[in-house]
């Protein structure tokens, strides 16, 4: 195998010294998997709390602030309410597919998760193919979306569902399309390297007009892949009830909220290793202490993340067919012009490199 | 082009728009509205415009302006006022003249729409800023607006 498994490796590694390398391995998986699924749960319920603060801040409310220090602890009161609720469902719900729904979303957000470079040695799969995985398995969840609003039986969930895949057909051709055009410029898909090569300046400096074009589209389009306002079509309160998990309650409910937030941070993370350098500090400030690293990356990523919640509350709801007027008719355009300007761009040699 | 500019129009209204949030965002310490309420409870103020409960006012000389014309009675969507009047002998002109015996206004019925002080025409009845309403006997709820023993003022109907 080529591919690297830095932390994995590890404890791999570790591992080696006391069974055989097989069971080690498996074992590693494990071990690696469930301390992401940790860190991931405890971030993806801060990241809620820091959507409803700053939503707050927004509408010149305060937010949460009764439970722990500031409000620290809401999220976490509000998950064990949710653990701790009723699992109802309707009665002529297709049972299997309404069970498998949920997990379905959480699994293929938290998968993503994988890939990610969080700093130098920090990268659980440094899979060669990274950008493409990234780009397969984000798009997964919007099975589950379709199946729990198929199997749901209520016309409110299946309208938010299909919404969804109508959706998410259209704006992933955008997200591609967009980490394709900066592609070009890195010649590789594996993260590690795309990294790497932002040592010379971050992509969007790297590839100036046409990455900062692939950018824009880039955020529009991931606000839309993750189901956001001001794409929440799926969910859409005020015309569906609550969308495809209108009846999802307790901690399945959860799962999918909490997707929606990993999938949030999952998308800023995409851009930030991809346009803006990843873990890399600004002018290689603090090149000698790797380890801080991975605060770049996540001072980074919650910039972006902020600016889709900037988004969320300000822009109003697109109609449907506005949505797939801007998909159509202007981000594909501009994007499949952007990718030919960047191709000139490499091949000319006009790239900005420090 | 109409293409290039619907492109430039968007992205310019779209900034427009993330600038005014982003202000509210950046004051937002400074302007909150939330009362934080139990715990403010000895400082909290009402603003002006709030609507608690429609009060008489009354003056020194347990004098209200209410001649007792039942407009807002009238006026009332869903009968919250009701007014008992009577005829009494005016003492200026010594002719028989309407006043009110009680003025009735039931807090549990009022939806605080503010028709009937926008109806009285004497401005009798005002907003009064109190809002801890609840009662633990709905008969609280009925309240008698005029006070006992008082009487209009002088002069308020010319
Ligand atoms: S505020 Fe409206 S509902 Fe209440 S007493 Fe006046 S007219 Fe009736
Ligand atoms: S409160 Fe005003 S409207 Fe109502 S009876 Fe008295 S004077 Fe007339």
């Amino acid at each position: 195998m080529i591919i690297t498994l830095s932390i994995t490796k590890t404890i791999q590694d570790w591992l080696i010294g006391m069974m055989p390398e097989g069971v080690a391995s498996i074992l590693a998986m494990v071990i690696v998997a469930l301390i992401y699924l940790a860190i991931f749960a405890v971030a993806g319920l801060y990241l809620v709390l820091l959507e409803r603060k700053v939503a707050a801040w927004f509408q010149l409310r305060i937010g949460p602030n009764r439970v722990g220090y500031w409000g620290l602890l809401q999220t976490m009161a509000d998950a064990l309410k949710l653990v701790s609720k009723e699992l109802t469902g309707t009665i002529k719900a297709d049972k299997f597919l309404y069970n498998l729904a949920p997990y379905f979303v959480i699994i293929s957000s938290l998968m993503a998760l994988a890939v990610f470079p969080f700093t130098k040695e920090f990268q659980a799969f440094d899979i060669n193919i990274g950008i493409f995985f990234l780009i397969a398995i984000s798009s997964i969840g919007v099975i589950g979306i379709l199946l729990g609003g198929w199997s749901s039986n209520n016309k409110f969930a299946l309208i938010g569902a299909m919404r969804s895949g109508v959706q998410t057909i259209s704006y992933e051709l955008s997200v591609g399309l967009s980490l394709l055009t900066m592609v070009l410029l890195t010649g590789s898909l594996q993260l590690s390297e795309i990294v790497e090569v932002q040592k010379e300046g971050w992509l969007i400096l790297q590839g100036h007009v046409p990455a900062i074009i692939a950018f824009m589209i880039y955020m529009i389009a991931g606000t839309a892949e993750t189901n956001r306002a001001p794409f929440d079509m799926v969910e859409a309160e005020s015309e569906l009830g609550a969308g495809f998990h209108t009846e999802y309650s307790g901690m399945k409910f959860a799962y999918f909220f909490l997707a929606e937030f990993i999938n949030m941070f999952i998308i800023a993370a995409i851009a930030t290793t991809v346009f803006f350098g990843g873990w890399l500090s600004p002018f290689g400030i603090t090149e000698s202490l790797p380890w801080l690293g991975i605060f770049w990356f996540l001072g980074k990523t919650l910039v972006i993340v902020f600016l889709m919640m900037w988004f969320r509350w300000t822009f109003p709801r697109l109609r449907i067919d506005q949505l797939l007027t801007l998909e159509w008719k202007y981000l594909l355009p501009i994007n499949l012009v952007n990718i030919v300007i960047m191709a000139i761009i490499v091949w000319l040699n006009l790239t900005i490199k420090f | 082009m109409g293409y290039f500019s619907d492109i430039y129009k968007g992205i310019k209204t779209l900034l427009t728009g993330m600038s005014v949030t982003g202000k509210y965002f950046l004051t937002s310490r400074k302007g909150a509205i939330t009362q934080q309420y139990p715990d403010n409870r000895d400082t909290l103020k009402m603003f002006e415009r709030f609507r608690g409960e429609v009060v008489m006012p009354h003056d020194e000389n347990n004098e209200h302006q209410c001649t007792g014309c039942q407009k807002c009675e009238l006026a009332c969507p869903n009968g919250s006022i009701e007014i008992i009047w009577d005829r009494g002998l005016d003492e200026t002109t010594g002719k028989k003249k309407k006043k009110i015996d009680k003025h009735i206004y039931h807090l549990g019925l009022c939806t605080m729409c503010g028709l009937c002080i926008e109806a009285c025409p004497t401005d009798a009845i005002v907003w009064a800023q109190n809002y801890e309403n609840s009662t633990y006997d709905r008969t609280q709820l009925t309240k008698v607006l005029n006070r006992p023993g008082s009487k209009v003022k002088a002069g308020i109907e010319d």
